[in-house]
């Protein structure tokens, strides 16, 4: 059966200032995909914008699936104006996505801003896992779906830029003050979601403690398919597509 | 009323037959692997591959591509795969359907078209090569193959001599006459040309003051560009006797019959499939719908029957 479908807009609710939560029924039955892995959407039916965006998945519920996105160019603003009952062509689920292994013991997530999408719905995944989750966002009404997080046993460990929540300063050097000798075990493993400069940063530590860590990494894309080759990465394995290898990758193999 | 059996929907590229109009266009298809899902293949009046060199290419440092008003700018620089890696892992899958696989090649030199050439006429399962002489990114120096009509026909003599299969040029529209180009090509021993490949663009983020691309410039597609390909269709159509393949931000039957009219003899689907995976199957099936409620039986009595 291929990927290509439409799906109903059951709600479109604004979070906060350009955040929005989108929820998708989907017009044939689609197996729950795991996280990480991304959907293209149609924002518009016009000429401009043309192309198809990519989003990760944010949750799964009974068939639905919600797509957890900022409004930052006009593909999200239009998107931001869809309405309950408006269709929305889709392709997906596309990419590789996180996969944690059974015999990790610590896990620890990190998500930057709208980061947060994909890894929530890792969170929400391996939840009895008990993950330990580092959150940062430019201010506290950004720090989203804490409600949620707190249902499934996780509090994080917060930063704002403006410090109105947490720590104030970026996430990787709280998460660096943080962490002991002991959680820093060898079965330790980091997933992460966020800026570049955020990713680059924890790329530069996990390195350093010769830590195991996935990132889950955003680009433009045509086709979502892997034909275009528009959406790579440099890696130490040469040039790969986000789409397709991707959205996951070991953080050790980017070049940044 | 043309009942839909009777339609024809057969063409001919020089001694290639195809059962319909509609290929996909060159760098848009990939090795068709990924479109197989979502299509099918054998219904495809040809699959036209991603553009392939002696040797692998890594291509261009990303950001690739960027989205313009109803277009793209992209300058991915010709990542492929290398011939030798095409024919052994992806000319296989290909081979299994009942389409005419159409090999898309480019050479730094006309020493390597020619080398190129030579491989892939003695690959079996291949039914015809598309000449790429246009591509906008590549390094300076290289653009004289699509631009120059003396390089223009000293590369495709060249190539004509090294294969007996249907050769097909893919000509610029960076130039200032096509129709000159295109009577190059024909000269040199092509059986057909196609056009257009992308127009030469640049976006800029005006915070920043940076390109867009990490290349500069790139290659803009999509229906941007359609009055422009279909004008250029026109003046190749009457100017050679060879059939010409029309392309450029063709998403709709439509826009195919537009094309056809204007002088193709062929279509191909580039951006459109990025857009819709199912394009080329759209526009096959309204193409011959149009024909049906047109009462026109062969698809072949549009080429060129635009009354100017």
């Amino acid at each position: 059966m291929d990927r290509l479908l439409k799906a109903s807009v059951i709600e479109n609710r604004q979070l906060i200032n350009n955040h929005y939560l989108l929820t998708l029924q989907p017009l044939k039955k689609i197996r729950k995909p795991g996280p990480g892995r991304f959907f293209m959407l149609t924002v518009d039916d016009g000429l401009d914008p043309l192309l198809k965006r990519p989003f990760s998945i944010h949750r799964w519920t009974g068939g639905n699936f919600q797509i957890l996105y900022r409004v930052a160019g006009k593909g999200t603003h239009l998107l931001s104006k869809k309405k309950q009952g408006d269709t929305i062509e889709a392709i997906g689920p596309l990419g590789n996505g996180f996969n944690v292994g059974k015999t990790q013991n610590n896990i620890i997530l990190v998500a930057g801003g709208i980061g947060i999408a994909p890894v929530f719905a890792l969170a929400e995944t391996i939840s009895k896992r008990k993950p330990l989750l580092f959150y940062g966002t430019r201010t506290k009404k950004e720090a989203l779906c804490i409600d949620n997080l707190k249902s499934l046993g996780i509090k994080p460990v917060m930063s704002t830029d403006d410090g109105t929540l947490g720590t104030k300063g970026n996430i990787i050097n709280v998460m660096k003050k943080h962490l002991t000798r002991s959680t820093l075990s060898t079965d330790c493993v980091i997933y992460a979601c966020g800026p570049g400069p955020m990713l680059r940063s924890l790329s530069e530590f996990t390195k350093k403690h010769g830590l195991k860590a996935y990132a889950a990494l955003e680009q433009n894309m045509a086709c979502g398919l892997g034909t275009c080759l528009g959406c790579v990465v440099n890696t130490v394995n040469g040039y790969k597509r986000v789409c397709k290898e991707g959205p996951v990758f070991p953080i050790d193999e980017i070049i940044w | 009323m043309t009942g839909k059996k009777t339609i024809d929907l057969k063409v001919n590229l020089g001694k290639l037959r195809l059962k319909n109009p509609v290929m996909t266009a060159s760098g848009t298809f990939g090795y068709g692997e990924e479109y197989s899902e979502f299509i099918d293949i054998n219904k495809l009046g040809a699959v036209v591959v991603k553009g392939l060199s002696l040797k692998p290419k890594q291509g261009n440092p990303p950001p690739r591509i960027v989205e313009t008003p109803a277009g793209m700018l992209n300058a991915i620089g010709l990542q492929n795969i290398g011939i030798e890696n095409f024919i052994n892992k992806k000319l296989p899958f290909l081979k299994q359907f009942d389409t005419p696989v159409i090999v898309n090649f480019f050479g730094d030199s006309i020493a390597e078209y020619v080398k190129a050439a030579g491989i892939l006429n003695s690959a079996k399962g291949i039914h015809a090569l598309e000449m790429n002489i246009s591509c906008p990114n590549k390094q300076a120096g290289w653009s004289i193959f699509g631009t120059d009509p003396k390089v223009t026909f000293k590369v495709v003599s060249q190539v004509r001599k090294a294969t007996d299969l249907t050769l097909i040029v893919k000509l610029s529209p960076n130039v200032t006459d096509i129709g000159l180009m295109a009577k190059t090509a024909e000269d040199a021993g092509a059986d057909a040309v196609s056009l257009i490949n992308t127009l030469t663009g640049m976006a800029i983020d005006i915070k920043s003051r940076k390109p867009k691309l990490a290349n500069i410039t790139g290659g803009l597609s999509g229906p941007a560009v359609r009055p422009v390909a279909v004008r250029m269709v026109w003046e190749c159509y009457k100017t050679v006797k060879i059939p010409v393949i029309g392309m450029g931000g063709i998403l709709s039957a439509e826009d195919a019959i537009e094309f056809i009219l204007a002088g193709a003899s062929a279509v191909a689907v580039g951006t459109g499939n990025f857009i819709n995976p199912r394009t080329t199957m759209d526009i096959m099936e309204g193409i011959e719908c149009f024909m049906a409620d047109n009462g026109i039986k062969s698809v072949k009595e549009l080429t060129g029957a635009v009354q100017c």
